[in-house]
Parts: structure tokens; sequence; C-alpha cells
């Protein structure tokens, strides 16, 4: 698709109203569609919508797309239920743009709700078939869950590009400080370099403190034409550009281990659509299910060259007072990770825009980039957000 | 890293093979490392599939490979699996095969410390028998 036909969507949809679940945590009383209905019914509000009002449900998990929808009561006449991992609420957020301009919904909710830790109302059994591929050419080795895959990606990172585990402490180090700030974060107590490096080992070159937390919640969005959400009951956050993309499943098949080709692919639509410069970007929402992540997630994105994002986020350059503020809800690392953090990228992105976050909040943002991961590095979709159209 | 388990108690998941795939895995059971190739664009690809996923050609062949290649990418897995394959930690490893292809599988025969094993070292197919029905292609520093 030609670059200048894209840029034409740039601003004609907004995020106009986003939430998470009543609670974030550890939530044994609380069932994966309880989550979502919470957030859903807290995002409808945050917009000053009713149910009546959505007639678009996106929507993922373990369920069908009909699921969500019956349990909020809503009649949808378009759902969608894509299943790329974590990123799918990034990638939802463009699925709505094409819907609203396409004139088949005008007010779409987007609703995430997880169980990761608990369990609880998750279906059926939780992971692979032995005779899917991953079932087939994966599990037999030992690999045993996303530490053990995303590692693989780190592994090569550091051997092509010099990459430390120091530098991937500092990811951990910073977004626990953004963390103290959040008082909705699961893990707030302040960590140094060496805390990162002495915590358990998990899956070299990852100790437990590379890794994200494991949680239950959920998240919604409320979106709507830039037309429509002039009457909507807070400030229309603006979607200037998105993209998304996918490269492989199984992590056996990345076509480069030290770059993260569907980043760099969502990234360039995103970037086109909205005309938006690096320079322009006041917060950055990247994705961190393991440290590694948001490394590879700048350099995909072009904030640094391949092989820079290590030395790019040293000294503490992405914390509270650094000259790049990264995941200041305090990430998947500190703050919650259901398991499809996506999500909470978004409602963060959206809040510091709008100048909700208290202590934790970035002065002056008006533009953000929103970026996520899918399965092992699979699949990527990015989102650049901003107050003005 | 010796495998102590006994073959007749081997837990850890095994792989079910399908019919595009099984080939591969009886192949293993004769210590052969079958892999594919097109032969319209000549490209060599693993997993199995019906057709090349570099062109979607249907004309492709069967050819047992070499077993050798290079460690690509590894981790250590130290987690507390359930019914792992290797004795904790192991090293899970992605082997780039001389023929192009990369698979997912574990490197035997060197200590799981990350100063010992190296991307890029050479290494060469070790096969494990761990059931009467399936055979694991491991691999091994080669010599």
């Amino acid at each position: 698709m030609a670059l200048e036909k894209l840029h034409a969507h740039r601003g004609t949809i907004a995020i106009v109203g986003a939430a998470e679940s009543d609670e974030l945590g550890k939530l044994p009383h609380k069932s994966a569609l309880m989550m979502h209905a919470e957030a859903a019914r807290n995002a409808l509000d945050d917009a000053g919508l009713k149910a009546k009002d959505v007639d678009a449900v996106l929507s993922t998990g373990r369920q069908t797309a009909n699921d969500v929808p019956e349990y909020l009561g809503i009649s949808p006449r378009y759902l969608d239920n894509t299943q790329m991992g974590g990123c799918s609420f990034i990638a939802h957020l463009q699925h709505a743009l094409g819907l609203i301009n396409a004139g088949v919904a005008e007010v779409v909710l987007i609703t995430h709700g997880e169980s990761g830790y608990s369990w609880v109302g998750m279906g059926g059994g939780r992971g692979f078939g032995a005779d899917t591929p991953a079932g087939q050419f994966e599990l037999p080795f030992g690999v045993g869950g996303p530490p053990t895959r995303y590692s693989l990606a780190a592994t090569r990172h550091m051997h092509e590009f010099g990459t430390t585990k120091e530098q991937l402490a500092e990811v951990a180090v910073a977004t626990r400080k953004w963390a103290q700030l959040n008082p909705k974060a699961l893990m707030r107590d302040p960590i140094t370099i060496a805390d990162v490096l002495n915590s358990k080992m998990i899956s070299w070159p990852f100790n437990l403190l590379d890794c994200c937390v494991v949680t239950d919640g959920g998240g919604a969005l409320v979106v709507t034409s830039a037309e429509r959400a002039q009457s909507c009951k807070k400030k229309p956050i603006y979607v200037l550009g998105t993209g998304e993309a996918s490269c492989h499943s199984i992590i056996v098949q990345m076509p480069r281990f030290h770059v993260w080709d569907a980043a760099v692919m969502s990234g360039e639509r995103a970037w086109a659509m909205s005309g938006v410069k690096h320079s322009d970007i006041d917060l950055a929402m990247f994705y961190d299910a393991f440290t590694i992540v948001p490394i590879l997630a700048l350099e995909a994105l072009g904030f640094c060259k391949p092989g820079e994002g290590g030395p790019f986020v040293a000294n503490q350059r992405t914390a509270p007072g650094g000259a790049f503020p990264m995941n200041t809800n305090g990430g998947g690392l500190s703050y919650t990770h259901t398991g499809m953090y996506g999500m909470f990228s978004l409602v963060e992105a959206v809040r510091q825009l709008r100048g909700e976050c208290g202590e934790r909040q970035v002065k002056g943002a008006t533009t953000a980039v929103c970026h996520g991961t899918g399965g092992i590095l699979s699949a990527a979709a990015t989102a650049i957000l901003s107050t003005d159209r | 890293m010796p495998d102590d388990r006994k073959t007749s108690d081997y837990k850890s998941p095994l792989p079910a093979p399908t019919p595009e795939t099984k080939p591969f895995w009886d192949g293993l059971k004769q210590r052969q490392l079958r892999i594919q190739r097109c032969l319209d664009c000549k490209q060599a690809y693993f997993y199995p599939r019906n057709l090349c996923p570099h062109c979607l050609s249907k004309n492709v062949e069967w050819f047992t490979a070499s077993g050798r290649g290079k460690l690509h990418t590894f981790t250590i897995n130290h987690r507390p699996l359930k019914n792992p394959p290797l004795e904790p930690p192991f090293v899970v490893a992605i082997i780039e095969l001389e023929e192009g292809p990369r698979l997912m599988s574990n490197l035997v025969g060197v200590d799981p410390d990350p100063a010992k094993v190296r991307c890029d070292m050479p290494v060469v197919i070790d096969f494990a028998d761990v059931t009467p029905e399936i055979t694991l292609p491991r691999f091994k520093p080669a010599a």
C-alpha cells in the first residue's frame, strides 16, 4: 500500500476511554471474563458512553469472539478475535481504525482480561498440542516457556553486538523506579543492577529480575471517530499512526535472532502514517516481557542503530528524570503482566497524554509511542498517540 | 552431560508426528537427519511442510542432511520443569545446519556454562533414542 494513502488516516480516530480492571495483581477471586467486564465497564464510564453505544467488540484471550459481548450483554455488528499474542490489543487499534474509517463501526470496544497467575476461568489446557509445530519441534527440547525462548534472542544479540547483562539490568532497574511512583504496581521495592545480576538464574542470560511479573488483571479501551470523540467525556487521544506485522510463530523460525524484523515492519507503517519524527516522542511504552525486548524495540523502531540498544539504555536513561521516559507505569517487569500486556501500554499512554499520572507524570507529554511483542517476538504492533490530530 | 534417564521412564514432552513431518521422525529412528528442499527454488527448509516456504512450490523432495552445523544461539535453562528432557541446567540450542535451515535441539557433551558454550561453535548430530518410537536430534561439539 502506498504510504501516502496511509498518511491520510492520521488522526482520524481517537481513544476516548481507557481503564484497567477494578484490581490488578494476584486475584484468585476473579475469573478472566470478570476482568474483561470490569475493564470494559470502567473504560465506557471513562468515555461517558453506554454499552448500547458499542457496535464492535475486539477482544482476545482463550475465548471465542462471542464470549465477551455475551458477558457484557452487547450485540455487536462486528467482532474481532485476532490472537497474535500480547500485542494483539495494539493491533486491534489498527483494526478499529480500518473499521471506523470504512463506516463498518463507530464505537469500538477493545477488551483484555486474563487470570495469568491464578488461572481462574481460563478454560482448557495451557500449552501446545504435541502435534503442533511447537509441540513437535520445540517442546521436546525442554524450552518450557517464554523466558527460555526469548533468551535465545538475547544471547545472539549479545554475541553480535556485545550487549551486556549489565545493560539488560539497566532496563529492570529503571522500570522499577517508575513502578515506585505507581501505587498499582506489584513490585515497588528499589533494586540495583547488582540485585538483578544476583537474582536467581532462570535461563541464561536471564536472571529472575530480567523477567516480567505474572499477574491477573484486565484493561479496555473505547475508540471512536475523531468527530464523535469531541462529544465524549474527556480529552480525546488521537491515533496518529499504527502498524502490525508477523515474521514467524515458533522462535526457531525467527528470521534473524538479533534483529526484531516484525517490529521493523510494524514501526515503518506507524511512522509513515503518523508523519511523526523520533524527536517528537515524549514517552515510549515498550512491552517489556524481558529486559531484552525494549532494547530490540529501540533498535527496530529507529531510536538508535542496530546493536546500540544496550548503550542507549545505560546510565538509567529511561528512568524517571532520564532523557527518555520509558514504561512509566512500571512495565511488565514491575507493574503488571497478565500474559498479554499490550493493553496496559496503551492505557498508560492515554493517561500520560491526558496528564492523569500524578507523581509519575511526564511533564508536558503530548506524543507517545506504544509498541508490543506477540508470541516470541513473532508479531509486533505499534501505535503513535497524541493530544493533537 | 550424560542423560541418565532410562528409555522406558522417559516422561518429557514427545512429538506427535503429522503426515508431513513423519518422514523426519522416521528418519531419525534410522540415524538419518532427513529434511526437505525445493526443486524449483533450490532452497532447503525446515520444519517439514508439503510446500516450499520460500516459493510455495509443491515440487519438493526429502534428502539426508550431513548432521553438521553451527550453534547459532542458545540458552542455559535452569527452570525447574516438571519433566525436563535433561537434568537442569541444560542447553537449549538453535542449530544452523550446514545446508542452511535451523532447528531447535539440545547441546550435549559440554558443560552448561556460558564460558564454554559459544555462538557459532561447530556441532554435529547426536541421536538420542528416548522411547522405542521417538529418536530426538541432539547435537554435541564437533571433534
